[in-house]
């Protein structure tokens, strides 16, 4: 069963990013700053992979020839100043290379100015509330029917029946391609947090307080996420699911909304 | 000097009190490092349990076992027990057994309060547990315990409260005793640069528990008055702000990760020169490099909190800072390589399990460098990877830290050799089963799952499976570990020489195996070749 989903899915995989089974790596998303993330990511995790290259070939070198059973005499030899300074300086310059990317997508992503468009994003226990500002829209948006019949003990209905178990809700958020979304994150309760991967977004929903982030989505799609910060007993079923749309079918959606 | 003499001869040495009163009032460095290393077996397998629920809820989508309110109480108090349970009074215990051996010393400075440290924590964690017995069940915030939701627990909250005070006392005790045993009762012989790693480790991870633990003493107190007498430290409502209490945690909660890897790192710089028979590599470099993480360790906290809403300028200053880190742990992981190179290694238990913290911690150091990055960890917060990440340093890094000691000086404490052959078994089946449970889970975080939660999408099954199956096997094996140590104190096994090993350098190493119920009743000369340095 497992197997016949997977074979669906990982035809789906190459359609606006969707999460396959046995996936090893993060997506690399819809926005310019979800890419210069997925960049970063893997710049790193390549500066890791040669480093552990060298450091683990040492590591086994010297474990399969400096053996007792090989016969070997130890060593006696305990310092050396020039080994000390070069791998105390290499590992900074190698910092150094990859603090200043990081640096720069980090100024990028804390840039919210000159939005398009702005939703204000409230957390409760358990589902979010979205409102977008100066629209007069706004609504709850909860998991959907079929996983919260499913996701109960006991049950009797397998979740490989439900089509995005966990991962779909009643009414999504609506936006357009191409804006600059501002996101203005508050909670009504305990601390939510507002995560969407392929949007590359994250942020704490903080009761009493206002954050803000922004995305601008680049293909049109929909896109799940869940929420990002323990915060009771159904922190695993508010999920969040925001579909790109067309500005002019974003425009006809508000519409429709505020009838 | 001969005063002292004459009044040691005077007292009644008469060897240890009978029954009960051993260790009930137990003041031997020896017996209290016993009761600390069993009580913390016991934990391991108590927050094992937790895991094992965690993992067959884990191992297909759906609920099948538990519900999520008792779910969320599991991941809670797994944590809870095993950092406060486990690994922390482990490393205690190595300290009382070694400490006092490894400098000379007839025991600790503080053998009174040496007692009270111990006994409290089976009192604490006995009010802890009960909680799960409770109504409303136990706490089920995370060990952060992050307030709002904090605030929700039921009964259990003021009994949370209470035992984290407790534990923090017994950790602040037993550092002062640490500290005050090797600044004070040292043989005379031994400078401090001369002092093996082991006390180093120790004595710098002695300072950040005391600088730390009343941080966290703070933090849970300003949740009491939260919740009962009207205060509003975290409660937006009343002007204050929940984030606070994350920064105040914080402080205290990542000096308390180095806390329980240093002692770690002071091990495997016993163990790794004893089978390469060379001696440390670059010893004032490991020494400089532990008191810098130290120092480091202070000024690196909200890199828990990336998501939080913090300005740029923070962000900024915790991600260069977070990363520097990197810089004096992997001096360490070269010098330790360094001292492998050239020697004539032999790999009993001890060294595989040094080895094999070499090579996995360096994998969590790794993710850890991932994780600093900011933008990067925008995505990877309070997701898997971060839980991969952790496990990683705490796992194959703490417990094998503290597993290759237990191994290495088994035979010194009972006088037995352990079975080497059953040691590797046990070995092997825990370095695989630990890789497949934490490795599947860096793939989860990046594939987009959350932690601290119950149930997944049906995308996250495949590695979900393996990490359970991994786990169980993990936890199966460790039983092996238990057998084998009760063993060994039973009496079972072929007799130690006081050397145990071949030619390994330190004091402890001098008095016989077992060692004698008093040592060092006299200041050892300590020849030059036991010192370090």
């Amino acid at each position: 069963m497992i197997r016949r989903l997977s074979v669906c899915v990982t035809g789906l995989a190459q359609a606006a990013g969707a999460r396959a089974d046995w996936a090893i790596n993060m997506p690399r998303g819809v926005s310019e700053l979800s890419a210069e993330t997925y960049d970063l990511h893997m710049m790193v995790f390549y500066w890791c992979v040669g480093i552990a290259v060298v450091v683990f070939g040492a590591m086994l070198f010297t474990m399969v020839r400096h053996r007792k059973s090989r016969g070997v005499q130890p060593a006696k030899f305990s310092h050396s100043m020039p080994a000390e300074i070069t791998w105390t300086i290499i590992p900074i310059i190698i910092l150094l290379i990859m603090a200043v990317p990081a640096a720069d997508t980090l100024i990028r992503i804390e840039d919210s100015r000159t939005p398009d468009v702005t939703v204000v994003v409230t957390g409760y226990q358990w589902k979010w509330h979205y409102m977008y500002q100066g629209e007069d829209v706004a609504f709850y948006s909860t998991l959907a029917r079929a996983s919260s019949e499913a996701r109960h003990r006991g049950s009797g209905i397998d979740p490989a029946t439900v089509e995005n178990y966990l991962l779909d809700v009643d009414r999504p958020l609506v936006v357009p391609k191409g804006a600059k979304v501002r996101v203005l994150l508050t909670s009504n309760d305990v601390i939510h947090a507002w995560w969407v991967p392929e949007l590359s977004i994250k942020k704490d929903a903080i009761p009493g307080f206002m954050n803000e982030t922004w995305f601008q989505a680049d293909v049109a799609g929909v896109y799940r996420g869940q929420c990002a910060e323990l915060c009771g007993v159904d922190h695993g079923y508010m999920p969040i699911v925001v579909e790109v749309v067309e500005p002019e079918a974003f425009q006809a959606f508000l519409d429709s909304e505020r009838e | 000097m001969s005063t002292a003499v004459a009044e040691m001869e005077a007292h009644d040495h008469h060897g240890p009190e009978k029954g009960i009163r051993r260790w009930l009032f137990a003041t031997n460095h020896k017996d209290i490092g016993t009761m600390y290393l069993l009580f913390s077996l016991v934990m391991l397998f108590v927050g094992g349990a937790m895991a094992m629920v965690i993992r067959s809820e884990l191992m297909m989508p759906g609920l099948q076992f538990v519900d999520p309110g008792f779910y969320n109480q599991m991941t809670t108090m797994h944590a809870l027990v095993m950092i406060f349970g486990a690994i922390m009074p482990a490393f205690v215990g190595l300290a009382n057994w070694m400490i006092p051996l490894m400098v000379g010393a007839p025991d600790m400075a503080l053998p009174r309060m040496n007692n009270l440290s111990f006994w409290i924590l089976p009192a604490a964690f006995t009010i802890l547990l009960s909680t799960l017995f409770m109504s409303g069940g136990g706490p089920a915030g995370g060990w952060t315990m992050y307030p709002p939701l904090v605030l929700q627990t039921g009964d259990a909250f003021p009994y949370l409260i209470f035992s984290i005070h407790l534990m923090g006392l017994s950790s602040i005790m037993g550092a002062i005793n640490i500290i005050v045993t090797i600044i004070n009762m040292r043989a005379p012989d031994m400078a401090l640069i001369k002092m093996p790693m082991f006390v180093w480790s120790w004595l710098i991870t002695a300072y950040l528990l005391i600088a730390v633990m009343p941080v966290l003493a703070g933090a849970v107190t300003m949740l009491l008055t939260d919740q009962f007498f009207g205060t509003s430290f975290f409660l937006a409502a009343g002007g204050g702000d929940p984030v606070m209490f994350q920064h105040i945690f914080w402080f205290f909660g990542h000096p308390e990760v180095y806390i329980m890897i240093l002692p770690a790192f002071g091990v495997v710089s016993e163990v790794i020169p004893t089978f390469a028979r060379k001696p440390l590599f670059g010893h004032d470099s490991m020494v400089y490099a532990i008191s810098a993480i130290a120092f480091l360790s202070f000024i690196v906290w909200a890199h828990h909190m990336f998501t939080v809403g913090m300005p740029l300028t923070g962000q900024l200053f915790f991600m260069f800072s977070t990363m520097l880190i990197a810089v004096p742990t992997g001096v360490k992981i070269f010098n330790w390589t360094a001292t492998m190179w050239g020697g004539a290694m032999t790999f009993e238990t001890p060294m595989l399990f040094a080895l094999a913290f070499l090579f996995l911690f360096t994998i969590g150091g790794f993710s850890g460098v991932m994780v600093a990055i900011v933008p990067a960890d925008i995505q990877y917060h309070d997701s898997y990877f971060v839980v991969a990440h952790f496990h990683y340093v705490l796992v194959p890094g703490a417990l094998f830290g503290i597993l290759a000691a237990v191994y290495y000086w088994l035979p010194k404490w009972t006088g037995r050799m352990y079975n080497e052959k059953l040691g590797q078994i046990h070995f092997w089946l825990t370095a695989i089963f630990v890789n497949v449970t934490f490795f599947p889970m860096h793939f989860l975080g990046l594939a987009g799952m959350p932690r601290r939660i119950p149930d997944y999408a049906t995308q996250f099954t495949d590695w979900n499976f393996m990490a359970s199956i991994g786990a169980f096997g993990f936890g199966l094996s460790q039983l092996l570990f238990a057998y084998i140590v009760i063993s060994c104190m039973r009496g079972r096994g072929e007799p130690a020489t006081a050397e145990v090993w071949d030619h390994p350098k330190g004091l402890e190493w001098t008095v016989p195996s077992p060692a004698p119920y008093h040592t060092f009743d006299e200041p050892p000369r300590v020849p030059p070749a036991q010192t370090f340095s």
